[in-house]
């Protein structure tokens, strides 16, 4: 399902010090940008000067369930309704995007949840990618010591480098395969040498109807890559908030049927949505020509989209799961038994 | 856990999609959004039968949810049945559990 008229929300994230103000910064002098606004939770050292440009102040409501990605950023919730009536009066210049910079310590989960789930925003907005920026020199040492770093990272469409200009070679090596390894599919960008096209980090999203199969395709690129370097590297990096985290990719050559994985994801997220910090992929749905993306943040999942056509030659369903402590033959033996129940319906797809 | 995820209304539930004849065109013939929700009640009442639990599609927008003990609810979504379910019969539904699954592999065979 694509809606065209909604406004992509993006979401600029990163741990203390990664760059994330300067980032946007370079993303926000691309003309193709003046029509975005921006919503910080603080004003940091670095200013920003952009014409729409708002501050809220974290104020997160946890839901009486208790869980923490399932709570609505109530400081999100009504600045993001405030912006889009005004634009409507006219208070406003007519933003055609949103941009939100999250604090050094933020799990940007909850912000996902109130965009997605909120009644009035969802009919407006939209997620678009989820920019991460991790620092060259100290990232290593976040990821190891602050949970924040790591869900941050799990949950990037997009991850940027920063400071390797200064930073030791070797751990700069070390850091890439530490973002691999957390994430195996999200493209990772080198603020320093490499081109920071907003075009790549902001516009071009699955949610878009003009970039869906692209970006598709370079999932699928991305995790067949990165898991082939994982496969190669065998020593031990088991930090301690690292640790139990993996991702993989399921692969299945048989058709799924639609309603048996919705009954077994919304089961699974249920039960274990905690420790799913990411799911996304292609399945080949029995029945169906064209593939549905799927795109899930722990609990929070898109609404499903449907290609026009298979982003590549690999028809095979195909989910990239990023998790912890979850074991990927069992999610792999318990998806097929919930498949299998409805294999009479489909015995003659081929 | 998390009984609000996909219910607090407005577009519907992600799993909901398929049964929409503009995102499943070639199936709008067959899928109507009614046979839809028939076969999802069919389907995961067999899941649920391993926990004795019971569910009937309401009207066409909701689902009923029965324990063994007869006692019901009314739930919008999967989402929000499975936290319903887990609730009514005291326990944790877990789709990785092996005696689960080899269930499902009999119930496959039956």
């Amino acid at each position: 399902m694509s809606a065209p008229h909604l406004i992509p929300v993006n979401i600029v994230t990163g741990f203390l010090g990664s760059g994330k103000t300067t980032l946007l910064q370079r993303l926000l002098r691309d003309p193709s940008q003046k029509d975005t606004a921006v919503l910080v939770n603080e004003f940091g050292e670095v200013g920003l000067d952009h014409l729409l440009l708002q501050s809220v102040t974290e104020n997160t409501l946890v839901m009486e369930n208790g869980c923490v990605c399932c709570a609505i950023r109530g400081d999100l919730q009504d600045s993001l309704r405030s912006l889009f009536s005004q634009r409507e009066r006219g208070e406003v210049p007519r933003f055609k995007r949103v941009v939100i910079e999250t604090s050094g310590l933020a799990d940007p989960v909850p912000i996902a949840y109130t965009v997605l789930s909120d009644t009035v925003l969802q009919h407006h907005f939209r997620l678009g990618n989820v920019v991460t920026t991790v620092d060259g020199v100290n990232g290593l040492a976040q990821l190891d010591e602050f949970e924040e770093s790591v869900k941050q990272v799990a949950v990037a469409d997009r991850l940027i480098l920063t400071k390797s200009d200064i930073a030791d070679p070797s751990d700069m090596a070390a850091l890439r395969l530490a973002l691999g390894r957390i994430n195996l599919s999200a493209p990772i960008f080198d603020a320093v040498v490499d081109e920071i096209a907003t075009q790549r980090l902001l516009i071009e999203d699955a949610g878009s109807s003009d970039y869906k199969s692209r970006e598709a395709a370079h999932w699928m690129r991305g995790a067949g890559a990165r898991g082939m370097q994982e496969a190669d590297h065998h020593a031990g990096h088991d930090h301690t908030h690292t640790e139990g985290i993996s991702s993989f990719v399921l692969t299945f050559d048989q058709p799924l049927d639609w309603t048996a994985f919705g009954i077994w994801m919304t089961m699974l997220l249920n039960r274990h949505g905690d420790k799913v910090l990411r799911v996304k992929g292609l399945l080949n749905v029995a029945g169906m020509v064209a593939p549905v993306l799927i795109n899930g943040v722990q609990h929070v999942v898109h609404q499903p989209v449907h290609l026009d056509s298979w982003p590549d030659t690999d028809h095979r369903s195909r989910l990239i799961f990023i998790v912890r402590d979850l074991s990927r033959e069992k999610l792999e033996r318990s998806l097929s038994a919930f498949n299998g129940l409805t294999n009479t319906r489909h015995s003659n797809v081929a | 856990m998390c009984g609000l995820c996909g219910v607090l209304g407005g577009k519907g539930h992600w799993t909901d999609s398929s049964a929409n004849p503009e995102t499943f065109a070639e199936r709008a013939d067959t899928h109507t959004i009614r046979r839809e929700r028939l076969e999802r009640t069919a389907l995961v009442g067999r899941v649920l039968k391993y926990y004795g639990l019971g569910l009937k599609e309401w009207a066409g927008s909701s689902y009923m949810l029965r324990g063994s003990t007869g006692k019901t609810a009314l739930v919008d979504n999967m989402s929000q049945m499975w936290a319903e379910a887990e609730k009514m019969a005291t326990r944790d539904f877990d789709p990785l559990d092996e005696g689960l699954i080899d269930y499902l592999h009999r119930e496959r065979a039956s």
